[in-house]
């Protein structure tokens, strides 16, 4: 069970900036433990953000993405008070929505 | 002095008089825009990577993960948990119980009710104790955040600091104990031991030292002063790992190889009364990124 996302969406000019703050260990799969074991993988693959039934983003991630990831981006229309939803799926086939109302 | 020596010096004089009394005209004629302007150009100029570290760290900022441990520390702050089955909205944190709103920047200070002096993260163990029923020896067996855990007092000390963005320091002095603690402190900054006869001064008690490529703050001098208590608690970057400022004195401690503090104990909330105490008077931005 993973931790919830931060999400802040804010309209202005016809277009909404949104910045999401994801929790996730992002790990490589490079690095090995204090034993010499290599840690599993664990990372997000697949980034979506959707606003009214469309798809606004859409992303595939790989191991150069940081730990607790933090992504922002841009999108034309959405007005104040509707809602996105942002859903991460990853290499484990773990998945998260969290879903937020644009200011 | 030689005679061209001489000349060298006046000479020299009288430029930087000429300077400064253009800077005067162009303070006087615009003065704010100016002044800035200036004091960016010198500021440039002395340090460009600095200027640069500064910006970068703007950025981060906006963005920072440790709203990731605010969140968290907020759902452990409101739920019931412990073998008293209770939430932690009863602490008082000196402003009032379950008042959070400008306690992070009133502390450390003195608390009747423990007849002590304590620091954030020391009273959040004191609520998490007599409030929920946990033992402070568990709490202290492994309070540090490793990659694979964070202790709930880091995330707890995180949620209360967040609560605190934006307001003025404000660390009392009024009670006899609080200005104990301070003069206290004092003495522990500057008290040399370990096998390298350190002490807190020697490495922050000069303007412009620096380990390796990381910027020591001058924690004795007014414009320093807030390093102390501004980026902390702190998410670092390397390991993505949240600290808290009781993780940080447990460091250098380290470093200076002195022996290990006592987690939360009284000698660490003196120190940090001293040093929180010079900060008085700047706005906290409330938790912290770093490298």
């Amino acid at each position: 069970m993973s931790d919830p996302m931060r999400i802040r969406a804010v309209a202005k000019d016809g277009a909404v900036n949104v910045k999401i703050l994801m929790s996730h260990e992002m790990e490589t799969g490079q690095r090995k433990d204090a034993a010499g074991k290599p840690i599993p993988a664990h990372f997000i693959q697949q980034v979506s953000a959707t606003w009214q039934g469309k798809v606004v983003l859409s992303a595939h991630w790989g191991t150069a993405i940081a730990k607790n990831p933090f992504l922002e981006f841009n999108f034309k229309g959405g007005k104040k008070g509707e809602k996105i939803q942002v859903s991460w799926t990853d290499n484990k086939g773990e998945k998260r929505t969290d879903e937020a109302t644009i200011n | 002095m030689s005679s061209i020596k001489l000349r060298a010096v006046v000479a020299l004089s009288g430029l930087a008089l000429v300077c400064a009394a253009q800077a005067q005209q162009k303070e006087t004629a615009a003065p704010k825009k100016a002044a800035a302007q200036t004091k960016k150009a010198a500021n440039a100029a002395k340090d460009p990577v600095a200027a640069d570290f500064e910006k970068f760290h703007e950025i981060m900022e906006e963005a920072s993960p440790a709203e990731l441990f605010e969140a968290k520390g907020e759902e452990l702050w409101k739920a019931k948990r412990g073998p008293k089955d209770a939430s932690l909205e009863q602490c008082d944190l000196g402003l009032g119980p379950g008042v959070l709103k400008g306690a992070y920047v009133r502390m450390p200070r003195y608390f009747a009710d423990a007849g002590q002096m304590m620091d954030a993260e020391r009273r959040i163990v004191y609520c998490m104790v007599t409030l929920q029923g946990f033992k402070a020896e568990d709490l202290a067996k492994q309070p540090f955040s490793s990659e694979s855990r964070t202790p709930d007092p880091v995330s707890l000390v995180t949620y209360v600091a967040g609560q605190s963005r934006g307001m003025k320091i404000a660390i009392p002095q009024k009670h006899p104990k609080e200005r104990e603690a301070y003069n206290i402190g004092r003495e522990i900054f500057n008290y040399r031991a370990g096998p390298w006869d350190f002490s807190c001064a020697s490495c922050h008690g000069e303007d412009g030292k620096r380990i390796r490529t990381q910027n020591l703050p001058n924690l004795t001098s007014k414009k320093d002063a807030i390093r102390a208590f501004q980026g902390w608690p702190g998410y670092r970057m390397t390991g993505g790992l949240m600290h808290t400022l009781q993780w940080r004195m447990n460091d250098c401690f380290r470093q200076q190889r002195f022996p290990e503090p006592g987690y939360a104990s009284e000698t660490i909330a003196d120190l940090l009364t001293y040093m929180a105490v010079n900060a008085n008077g700047h706005v906290y931005k409330g938790p912290g990124i770093k490298r």
